[in-house]
This record gives C-alpha cells, sequence and structure tokens, in this order.
C-alpha cells in the first residue's frame, strides 16, 4: 500500500506544474479522507495523500470545471472512475481535453471490497500501481441462481428496508439531470410524504442508469440500509452489452445507446419486445 | 481556484453523523459522505444530504423581523433583541418564572444548548427547559 502511495505521489509532483490543479483524496482531522485539490501553490499539501477509501472524484473533477471551464486538471482515478469520467464526457458533464487522467489501478483487496469486474483503468497514460484482473460478484451470483420469483421477492424485501435519503442518486456521479422528478413540487408536495415508494423510486432509477453506470458502486456504499444495489446495475450492465454491444467508459468515440439514432433494422438486433 | 471539503457534524438532529461540507472558492455547493467515520460510515439520511441548501439560499433570513401593525419589518439585532428582553421581563413580571418555558433545538450546538438551559435557570429562573429531539 505505501509503495503505490509514494508512487502516487510523485506523479502528482510531477504532473502539478503542467496544470492548475489536481484531484485526488486526502487525509483530515480523525483520518477521515475525501477528496481534495492539490494546487501548485500547496505542494505540503500533498503529505496528507490517501488512497482510500475511494470517493466519487468524476463528480469533484465536474463540480470544478463547471465553474472553471478551461482549467487544465488533473484528477486521480481508478478504473470505475475513468470510465466515469468518460461516460460524463460522452454526456457533455466533463471537458475530457482539460483533464489529464492519472491511473490508479486497484489492489486485490479494493477489488474484492467492491466486487469489481474491471478493476484497472484503460485510457490514463500516467499509471499507479499494478493492474489486476476482475473479481467475482458473489452477490450477483447468489441472485443469478434464484427463480423469478424468489428474484422478485428477494428485491421487494430489500426496498422495503429503503428510507428514502436518497444517498444514492445524490452521490452518483452519473445522475446529473438538471431537472429530477424528485425535486419537482408537483411530486414532492411540501409536508406530505414524498411519492414515489421505495420500489418504485429504485426501479425508476435504475431505467436512468442503463447505460450510464459504471459500477464504482458508490451507491451501494453510502446506502443507510445496506441494499445491495450493484447487483442490478452489474445485470443491467450485462443486458446492455448483450443488446447495443455498449459497455460504460470502455471506448471514448462510442456513442451511447441513449444517444444514437437506431437505423432500420437494428431496433430488431436488441431483441427487445415489438 | 480552490476545492475542499470540511469534515463536520450533522446540525439537524442528536445523532452526531459526521459529513463533509465542499466548499468550492469560499462558497458551499454540496456535501459528502464521512466514510469510515465511527457514526454513520459514509451514509446520511435525507436531511443530511440537503444540509447544505439553506446556507446560501435566497430566502434565508439575513435580518431579524419585528411585527408591527400586522406586518414584519426588518430591524436591528440590537432592537429585536432588546424587544425580546423587555417582553420577556415583563411576563416575567405580571406571572412569575414559570410561565416561561425555553425550547432549544438538536439542531444548535452542546454549548448552545448549555447557554439557553443557562439562560432558563439563572436568568429567567424557571426549569422549563426542553428540546425537539426529545419527541
Amino acid at each position: 500500500m505505501s509503495d503505490r502511495l509514494t508512487l502516487l505521489r510523485e506523479t502528482i509532483e510531477r504532473v502539478l506544474p503542467e496544470v492548475e490543479g489536481v484531484v485526488a483524496l486526502k487525509q483530515g482531522p480523525g483520518g477521515i479522507v475525501a477528496p481534495h485539490l492539490d494546487l501548485p501553490s500547496r505542494p505540503a499539501e500533498l503529505e496528507a495523500l490517501s488512497l482510500w477509501p475511494k470517493y466519487p472524484v468524476p463528480d469533484t473533477l465536474k463540480i470544478i470545471q463547471k465553474a472553471h471551464p478551461g482549467a487544465k486538471l488533473g484528477v486521480v482515478c481508478r478504473g470505475c472512475e475513468e470510465r466515469g469520467i468518460v461516460e460524463m464526457a460522452k454526456h457533455a458533464q466533463i471537458d475530457l481535453a482539460n483533464v489529464q487522467l492519472i491511473g490508479l489501478e486497484c489492489v486485490t483487496d479494493e477489488a474484492t471490497f467492491c466486487r469489481c469486474y474491471k478493476p484497472f483503468t484503460a485510457h490514463a497514460t500516467t499509471t499507479v500501481g499494478d493492474k489486476i484482473e476482475g473479481v467475482p460478484d458473489p452477490l450477483a451470483d447468489a441472485f443469478l441462481a434464484k427463480s423469478q420469483e424468489e428474484r422478485l421477492a428477494f428485491w421487494k424485501e430489500q426496498f422495503l428496508h429503503c428510507i428514502k435519503c436518497y444517498g444514492c442518486r445524490n452521490i452518483c456521479p452519473q445522475c446529473f439531470c438538471n431537472v429530477c422528478a424528485l425535486e419537482d413540487a408537483i411530486w414532492v408536495e411540501t409536508g406530505r410524504l414524498p411519492m414515489p415508494l421505495p420500489p418504485m423510486y429504485h426501479l425508476v432509477r435504475a431505467m436512468h442508469m442503463t447505460a450510464k453506470c459504471v459500477a464504482c458502486r458508490e451507491c451501494e456504499e453510502t446506502c443507510p440500509a445496506g441494499i445491495p444495489l450493484a447487483i442490478q446495475f452489474r445485470l443491467m450492465a450485462r443486458d446492455v452489452q448483450q443488446m447495443f454491444g455498449y459497455e460504460t467508459g470502455a471506448v471514448i468515440d462510442q456513442k451511447p445507446p441513449q444517444l444514437l439514432v437506431l437505423e432500420e433494422g437494428d431496433y430488431a438486433k436488441t431483441g427487445l419486445p415489438h | 481556484m480552490e476545492y475542499r471539503n470540511v469534515l463536520t457534524t450533522c446540525p439537524y438532529c442528536g445523532t452526531g453523523c459526521n459529513f463533509h461540507l465542499q466548499v468550492l472558492d469560499g462558497k458551499l455547493v454540496g456535501v459528502l459522505p464521512a466514510k469510515g467515520h465511527v457514526i454513520a460510515d459514509g451514509g446520511m439520511c435525507i436531511k443530511g444530504w440537503n444540509a447544505h441548501a439553506f446556507v446560501h439560499d435566497k430566502e434565508r433570513l439575513q435580518k431579524p423581523l419585528i411585527r408591527k401593525n400586522g406586518e414584519l419589518v426588518e430591524a436591528s439585532w440590537e432592537e429585536a433583541l432588546g424587544l425580546v428582553a423587555e417582553r420577556l421581563g415583563k411576563v416575567k413580571a405580571d406571572n412569575g418564572a414559570d410561565s416561561i418555558g425555553i425550547l432549544t433545538s438538536a439542531k444548535c450546538t452542546n454549548e448552545e444548548n448549555y447557554i439557553l438551559q443557562k439562560f432558563a435557570r439563572a436568568v429567567i429562573g424557571t426549569n422549563n427547559v426542553d428540546h425537539c429531539a426529545r419527541l
């Protein structure tokens, strides 16, 4: 771990003079880690550089870039975060031309914690750490072993635990609509319990995340009720790949299916019902 | 250009969840969970997730208001606090200290709540002190 940390610090020190700032993790009070913008004028802050726990840094990058368009920024990103940045660039949320990706390859413990199928970067030209292969997702495998009825019962039970904090929406870097139905006064009337019911909310959000989720698992991690949301997103990613040949964040110049106009006959190829 | 996260305690209830306030160029732009913190370990409820929203809200009161002839009118802190002290003094003189109760809030810090109970007991002279977190 410490080797990777030293290497990352040296890499950032090398990149800092070429950019206006580098988004990386920093250890704060009580050892609690958070994203931070390291500036060339304050190199001493790199002393508190940290690797883990991971945070939704694509969102941090977006926040800074929107306020400072044109600023050249570096960002330390893991495989999932890199996919997130690429996917957000496709949806005009991040200007990739002004971003220098510093890839941070995950170690086995981290990949196992995240049940990650792809714990490595693909686009960053500067990387730190050794690439490892993906690990299986035992929760998704156990889910797939269930019958259709058992699967429905599983999600119904899981969604009962939802406390409607909407943390899964708030933390998701890919949830960037300017207008969200959850903030519409028509749907969320003051003084009344907000609609929709938890199962409906989660299923609608799942549809919104189709071909956008990059499996960073931040939603699942922040869920106070411990709902294993990554299972549904992993299986949806599988379906999107099968139907549209699309993998989120994998190829920079491949248009996501939501932005494609289907040519004649393309729809039939998806295997979706007519 | 500056972006940093400030670790703090959620002001909305007494549980004590910690989170980060995202500060961009001196302005509060959002909250982030505090992973690994002992209370909520990276989780938040809907109040915590929106705890930053009121700070720069355009409808947030910046000055005290006093109702004059049925209408709320902006006033100085000196005038507002003077009026409160005068009226509390009158209620106490007319009806006794126990005709006054002090309601404090879980949104206050421990120190603020301490001051309020001290105010109730030592200044007003009553034990009528309660707070919203005891619901």
